[in-house]
């Protein structure tokens, strides 16, 4: 009994590895003639995420947009990712981690971005208070001399 | 009272934005690696010198050591040559090479050619190890520490003044810690 039942790991572990195999060479063929994904929704995942991403030897275009060799680079990089079933926020954090924040173009809201995301809600109160104290100046001027 | 105190903290506080944000001592293009602190990323790649032998920083561990990204293809990877074949001279750390985007070939003549500062030469076949370390371009430099985590990073090319003041005096506090 114990060295049938020891043959039962082995035989699973067999069997994944097999699996994985399988899952390996289909992953390899799950792009078409143009090198897009063949899963379309996969395609449009791939295309928002690498325009999200900043190429950092051009700094201002995304690695979408970028013709340099490291750019392409992190697109098969994504692409991998995406195959593997990653989610977007796991692709985003395997970017941060190793390039920072500033490979993203929309920094995430955290204490240090505080600012950059207040700062157009801090314009708009300035000018209400503004106008308000103008309005205010106004009403009270005389009407006619 | 207010209407001048305003105005003025408002053109202090663009002195102050200014200050920082037109100093032309300020590299714009350097980004804060967010490797530093963190473990250094493990790499077993193909020696350029010798296609048989395996290159990996797992057999660094408990060293402090250099990593050197550069390329044939990088400009600036030649001018910082001599200097890091100075360095080397000087046997203070292993300098490990990281070569980037680059053919193997073109690779042993530059270091046949040249002379190869490096206790050996990993080839980064398709970019993977570069993305792992955060690589944007050549030439980079990091140090890593004893406990196998990287404590800076270097971009543009080494000068022996660059090695003088950012390297030795880490390399020193690295071995401090560390021991």
């Amino acid at each position: 009994m114990i060295p049938r039942a020891r043959t039962w790991p082995l035989g699973i572990a067999l069997l994944l590895a097999a699996l994985g195999a399988l899952a390996q060479t289909e992953s390899a063929t799950r792009l078409d003639a143009n090198g897009q994904l063949e899963d379309p929704t996969l395609q449009v995942r791939f295309e928002r995420i690498t325009k999200e991403l900043r190429c950092l030897v051009c700094q201002n275009e995304s690695i979408a947009d970028s013709n340099v060799e490291l750019a392409s680079d992190l697109r098969r990089q994504v692409r991998e990712m995406l195959i593997a079933g990653k989610s977007d926020d796991a692709i985003f954090k395997f970017m941060t981690d190793r390039y920072g924040e500033f490979v993203r173009f929309g920094p995430p809201l955290s204490a240090k971005t505080l600012l950059i995301w207040g700062a157009p809600f801090i314009a708009l109160l300035l000018g209400v208070v503004i106008i308000y104290r103008v309005a205010r100046n106004r009403s009270r001027m005389p009407l006619d001399e | 009272m207010w209407k001048f105190l305003l105005p003025f903290a408002a053109f202090v506080a663009l002195v102050v934005l200014f200050a920082f944000g037109l100093n032309p001592n300020r590299d714009i293009h350097a980004l804060p690696s967010p490797l530093i602190g963190k473990p250094a990323p493990e790499f077993a790649l193909m020696d350029v010198m010798d296609a048989s032998k395996v290159v990996s920083n797992a057999t660094l561990k408990g060293q402090v050591y250099v990593l050197n990204v550069w390329g044939t293809w990088c400009f600036a990877c030649r001018q910082e040559h001599e200097a890091l074949l100075e360095i080397a001279r000087q046997h203070v750390v292993p300098i490990i090479g990281l070569d980037y985007m680059d053919e193997r070939e073109k690779a042993k003549q530059w270091l046949t050619q040249l002379g190869n500062p490096y206790n050996a030469v990993a080839f980064d076949t398709d970019g993977r190890t570069a993305i792992d370390w955060g690589v944007y371009g050549a030439p980079e430099t990091y140090l890593v520490d004893t406990k196998g985590r990287v404590i800076f990073k270097f971009i543009t090319p080494m000068t022996a003044d660059v090695w003088q003041h950012e390297f030795l005096p880490r390399i020193a506090a690295a071995r401090r810690d560390g021991a």
